[in-house]
């Protein structure tokens, strides 16, 4: 699914954000990246969304190198990934219902379908009732859980979530974690950036850990403690 | 239920993206583009005061070129009317006996360009010229008639044109028995330059106002493009191409072209319907009948279709320049 090989990102002002980094997601995986602010896990998932390019290395996502792809393919590759912000990047002057099916509407699907598909992925995420809603009347809770609904509402084969739970508080971090899980045993890779070990040390997944952009460690994060 | 069972279904397998057929591509962007372009419409009036300014700033900008063309279209027409000559004037020999003034006459109402032909004697014209001047008594001193006897031709209103008329004048002054062809045309290309310079005068400020169109629909679409920053943002984050993103502004653009070309439209009519009693008065002082003509369909249907092209044109200036430059951060 994702294959980093020797990559590396340094930004302007020669910072190394990524040095070297190598690493395998496969099909269906799902893991937990994790290190303190400013390890690189945020670099990290940019690279892999095209919102960066790397300095060197090469990055394959689905069997395609993307570490030079023309610019204009860029939005067709990303609707193959779903992403999930902590700050939920929702469009708050559209409804719920609106912005889950914003992918929906750029690929071209009829308004019945957008709508029949949006409120699955609400019931998905437990949001049934707030369709109508404007995000900035939910939860700190609910407007992640419509992020969600919308990154898996084309059901990408990968999910990548920046501090999904960043904002929240540890009962709703675990409800939100438990949707990924089930969101991964219908086949979607997952990769959780988090720095939030306490989260990570509860469930049983691997975990990528980066400490000044380098891939400091690749296991469970039980088998380490213990 | 079921459908969400369907759902279900589609993720359990393997994680694929459902693709939507060629067809339905075709027909989501057709759909897609009148959407946008109805929905572009609704967003202008969700700031009513500043699309309002916007769209008569373009009106005013636009209906100053519009006026200009209908009033000029006007004053050619009045131009036309006196483009040639109404009246040519033949002063004869002054040896020309008066049965030979009678074949010349005769002859030159057998012109297919000649409508009528009137004969002034020397001695009427004498008379005429003690009616009007003030010398009448000074002229009786005199020991013979000094004026010619005038034949005054009439042209066919065909011949009355600049070119028409030429050709009679030439025509006429190779008759026997004229001394003088007179036509009074100087005063008719004194105006025509006039009106020549006032037509690269409108022009150029037409030019200037035009590109101040553009300029006003830029930056507006520039404005609504920067406030709308994080929007745009997002709409690349979950996979809309550029040529997506920009269609609504291409549209609001070509929006507020149409509608500021409506507005010039009004503005243009309101001033040429205001000038109409005063143009016609004025002309009733020369016992003329003109009646100023408006914009005709088609000159409507070009003001709508030159202002919309300039909002579009503005707008994705703006698009090229600023929008493709917004990247997710």
């Amino acid at each position: 699914m994702i294959l980093f090989e020797e990559v590396s990102k340094i930004y302007a002002g020669n910072h190394g954000a990524l040095k070297q980094v190598d690493f395998h997601l496969k099909q269906g995986e799902m893991a937990f990246l994790t290190g303190h602010s400013g390890s690189g896990k945020s670099t990290l998932l940019k690279l892999i969304s095209l919102m960066e390019r790397p300095t060197t290395g090469r990055i394959v996502l689905n069997g395609n190198d993307i570490s030079n792809i023309k610019g204009n393919d860029i939005p067709y590759l990303r609707r193959h990934i779903g992403m999930i912000f902590q700050d939920h990047r929702l469009l708050m002057n559209r409804s719920v219902l609106e912005n889950v099916g914003l992918p929906l509407l750029i690929e071209g699907y009829s308004r019945y379908e957008i709508k029949r598909r949006s409120l699955a992925a609400l019931e998905k995420v437990g949001l049934m009732g707030k369709e109508d809603c404007a995000p900035i009347h939910l939860s700190g809770g609910e407007q992640q859980r419509v992020g969600i609904a919308r990154a898996i509402i084309n059901q990408p084969p990968l999910l990548l979530a920046d501090e999904p739970t960043g904002n929240l508080d540890p009962k709703l971090s675990l409800e939100i974690l438990s949707l990924f899980e089930s969101l991964n045993e219908f086949g979607m890779s997952v990769l959780i950036a988090t720095h939030d070990l306490g989260l990570i040390a509860k469930m049983r997944y691997r975990t990528l850990t980066l400490k000044d952009g380098e891939m400091i460690n690749d296991g469970l994060m039980r088998e380490r403690n213990g | 239920m079921a459908n969400q069972m369907e759902d279900k279904k589609v993720l359990s397998g393997s994680p694929r993206i459902t693709k939507v057929s060629f067809l339905g591509r075709v027909s989501a962007v057709i759909r897609q583009h009148f959407q946008q372009a109805f929905s572009s419409f609704s967003e202008l009036w969700k700031t009513p005061f500043a699309t309002l300014m916007t769209i008569f700033v373009l009106g005013l900008a636009l209906s100053l070129p519009s006026a200009f063309h209908v009033l000029y279209k006007n004053a050619e027409r009045v131009t036309g009317q006196w483009d040639g000559a109404s009246e040519i004037s033949l002063f004869l020999k002054k040896d020309i006996s008066e049965p030979r003034v009678q074949v010349l006459i005769n002859k030159l109402a057998l012109y297919n360009d000649i409508d009528s032909v009137t004969y002034i004697s020397r001695h009427q014209a004498l008379e005429e010229f003690k009616e009007m001047s003030s010398f009448s008594k000074a002229l009786n001193y005199l020991d013979e008639n000094p004026l010619p006897a005038v034949l005054v031709v009439v042209p066919t209103k065909e011949a009355m044109n600049s070119a028409g008329s030429k050709l009679l004048v030439a025509k006429l002054e190779r008759e026997q028995g004229i001394d003088l062809v007179r036509v009074d045309v100087d005063w008719i290309e004194k105006l025509q330059a006039i009106l020549s310079l006032l037509v690269d005068i409108v022009i150029a400020i037409a030019v200037l106002l035009l590109i101040s169109v553009l300029l006003i629909v830029s930056n507006t679409i520039r404005l609504n493009i920067l406030s709308q920053r994080d929007e745009i943002e997002v709409l690349k984050l979950v996979g809309a191409t550029n040529s997506f993103i920009q269609r609504p502004y291409l549209y609001v653009g070509a929006w507020y072209g149409l509608l500021g070309g409506v507005i010039a439209w009004l503005l243009t009519f309101a001033m040429v319907t205001w000038l109409q009693s005063g143009v016609m008065s004025l002309m009733g002082l020369y016992q003329l009948q003109f009646e100023i003509s408006l914009m005709s369909f088609n000159e409507v249907m070009t003001l709508f279709g030159v202002a919309t092209g300039l909002g579009f044109v503005a707008s994705y200036v703006s698009v090229k320049q600023y929008l493709v430059k917004i990247e997710p951060k």
